[in-house]
């Protein structure tokens, strides 16, 4: 489905509400899980994005290409509100308009990021970091009183042995590898339960057999979860085997599985220079 | 989910947040501050070597105040990574409430024996100004005591935070806050005794202020309530609260994309910081018998950042060490050489930093290990 065939499917203000009661949280009886359309950003008259529309799919495994500066991160800040579009919308399934909401709003509804640096809290063990990661109440009153139940444990005990840290579990987590700092993100990504997981860069700094392993995990988690994965890493996303977007100045210049889109000239121009 | 592990009593979790040995040094110095310092200092005769003197004993309560503000400290800034440079306000805002209270138990004893304080008949006004209503009641004042740094911290962390203000600007403006406050109260028509502020008390409840009782009294509470502190920030820092508070410091965004709000994580261990700061402020007022504007100047926020610096952040403990420490040098050098105090606290104050990142209690944990390795 490209973002032709998407217009009209998308919330429209005046669109009739008729025998459907809006329920809160993510709706996405369109299929339609993520929808950007026309976002522009610009920093000091740079135009990070240029009307950028996108459309990612419930349970897609949706990867990211582009050069240096083409927008795919900025366009993670504006999904994760730490950035505000100057025009366009960006839509959560059909009801939730991201460009109202903060930070840990946008968490709440169920978007998951995992930066380009890997940033995990140093200073806590690999277990705490997971246990900060729960999805659970997140008020502060809350966490005062907050104590780990049996239940939370297991989904601890589950994760770390899914990221292979069991062995870990008590260790600082700056002390980690660069790889394992990465999977601890991942790890931490899943703690939340989101819907919609955004991965900037997930196998950067791994080796070869970690960044398999990872597209495994990746590609178990597709269909229960959403993910857009920017990577430049080409064996990992032929390995993840799902549509391939190609940003390039802050907008989309190609979209198609990856050997369609390898072979578009138009993207051979960007990667290779004229 | 199992009900027996979810209601795990809340007296045993907070057993378990302190090792044992810190619940020996704890009964330790609650013997030593609650039972010997007091019987010492009242029951065994001033000629006796055993015997505490009343200077010792203020003193020694003056120190506790400031260990109290200290460990308040530690938990915005050892934990929450936020340095604020006027705390003070907060201790001062303590001391003028219960100050208040105290003037008002002057009476007719003052120089001019009128219902009025002293400062108020020498300023020709006739009447209280509407905001020294009720604070003739004890309970009212410790209210007070307890309500106004809560406000004023409240209010001004609120648009902080929300404004995402942070390190050296939050520092610089909390700064300018207290410096701001202290022009305030040096004003005599403030209606807080002006650059004299509060001073000349004569008793609490009825009780003469002087007293070897009073001075035992209070400085026992000043030991609980430190004591209460340090348990409070021992609990707070080893709950899941503080681990937030601890990310929010290491990652702040990284906080936020896992779905908490900074801004009341912050928001409640600042204004919980002003209130230990106020009640603080209030047991130290009765204690060296004033309170004045000079309490609000930035330097001696300055000076208190300097305690928890030399003392160690992030570690309750030392705060208490350094505000010690600090105070009893101070106590020796400003009476033996008065006029390099302010030189050396500030060479001290570079070599902690170059030195001593983590304090005395770092330097104590590197001897230590050295010696288990």
């Amino acid at each position: 489905m490209n973002s032709a065939t998407l217009n009209g499917l998308g919330w429209e203000d005046n669109a009739p509400a008729v025998g459907r009661v809006l329920e809160p949280g993510l709706d996405t009886s369109h299929k339609v899980i993520l929808y950007l359309e026309d976002i522009s950003v610009s920093f000091d008259g740079f135009k990070a994005l240029n009307n950028l529309s996108l459309a990612i799919d419930a349970g897609e495994l949706r990867c990211i290409i582009g050069p240096n500066g083409a927008g795919k991160t900025t366009m993670m800040d504006v999904i994760t509100g730490k950035t505000r579009p100057d025009t366009g919308t960006c839509f959560f399934g059909q009801t939730i308009d991201l460009t109202r909401l903060t930070e840990p709003e946008i968490a709440h509804t169920g978007i998951g990021r995992k930066f380009q640096k890997p940033t995990v809290f140093e200073n806590h063990t690999v277990f705490e970091n997971l246990e900060l990661a729960m999805k659970t109440d997140k008020g502060a009153l809350k966490s005062l009183f907050a104590w780990l139940d049996r239940e939370g444990r297991d989904r601890i005990s589950d994760t770390l042995r899914l990221i292979r840290l069991d062995g870990e579990a008590d260790r600082q987590a700056g002390l980690l590898s660069h790889g394992q700092k990465q999977w601890l993100e991942i790890g931490m990504l899943l703690m939340q339960e989101p819907k919609l997981l955004l991965l900037d860069e997930p196998v950067a700094g791994m080796t070869d057999d970690e960044t398999e392993r990872t597209g495994e995990l990746f590609k178990s988690l597709a269909g229960k979860h959403s993910l857009v994965v920017v990577e430049h890493d080409m064996a990992f996303i032929e390995q993840l085997g799902g549509k391939v977007t190609v940003l390039h100045e802050g907008s989309v210049l190609a979209e198609g599985d990856l050997a369609t889109v390898q072979a578009d000239p138009r993207v051979v121009e960007v990667y290779l220079g004229r | 989910m199992t009900t027996d592990t979810m209601r795990t009593p809340l007296t045993l979790r907070f057993l378990n947040a302190m090792p044992r040995t810190g619940w020996i040094a704890m009964a330790v110095f609650a013997a030593i501050t609650l039972v010997i310092m007091p019987a010492l200092h009242l029951f065994v005769s001033p000629d006796s070597a055993l015997h505490v003197s009343g200077y010792v004993i203020t003193l020694g309560g003056k120190i506790l105040c400031y260990a109290i503000v200290a460990v308040a400290m530690d938990l915005i800034w050892g934990y929450a990574g936020i340095l604020s440079l006027g705390h003070g306000l907060f201790f001062a805002l303590g001391g003028y409430a219960f100050g208040m209270y105290l003037m008002r138990q002057i009476g007719r004893d003052g120089s001019y024996q009128s219902d009025l304080p002293d400062f108020m008949v020498f300023l020709d006004w006739k009447e209280l100004p509407w905001y020294w209503a009720g604070s003739d009641s004890f309970v009212f004042s410790l209210l007070l005591v307890l309500a106004l740094p809560a406000v004023v911290a409240y209010v001004f962390g609120y648009f902080a935070f929300r404004s995402r203000i942070k390190g050296v600007y939050f520092s610089i403006i909390t700064q300018a806050l207290t410096f701001a406050a202290m022009l305030l109260f040096f004003r005599n028509e403030t209606g807080f005794g002006g650059n004299n502020g509060f001073t000349d008390f004569k008793r609490i409840l009825g009780y003469d202020i002087t007293s070897p009782e009073m001075r035992a009294t209070l400085f026992a509470l000043s030991a609980l309530v430190l004591m209460f502190t340090l348990l409070l920030g021992r609990y707070l820092t080893t709950s899941k609260y503080g681990r937030v508070l601890a990310a929010i410091r290491d990652a702040e965004s990284r906080v936020m994309f896992i779905g908490y709000n900074p801004l009341h994580y912050k928001l409640f261990i600042w204004v919980l910081s002003a209130v230990l700061c106020g009640i603080a402020g209030a047991l130290y007022v009765p204690q060296v018998g004033i309170i004045n504007p000079g309490e609000m100047s930035p330097a001696n926020s300055i000076e208190l950042a300097i305690w928890v610096a030399v003392g160690g952040r992030g570690t309750l403990i030392g705060p208490v060490i350094g505000a010690g420490l600090v105070n009893l040098f101070k106590s020796v050098f400003t009476v033996a050489f008065p006029e390099y105090w302010l030189f050396f606290l500030g060479a001290l104050f570079v070599g902690v930093t170059l030195w001593l990142p983590e304090g005395v209690v770092g330097l104590w944990k590197r001897i230590r290990n050295r010696g288990a390795a």
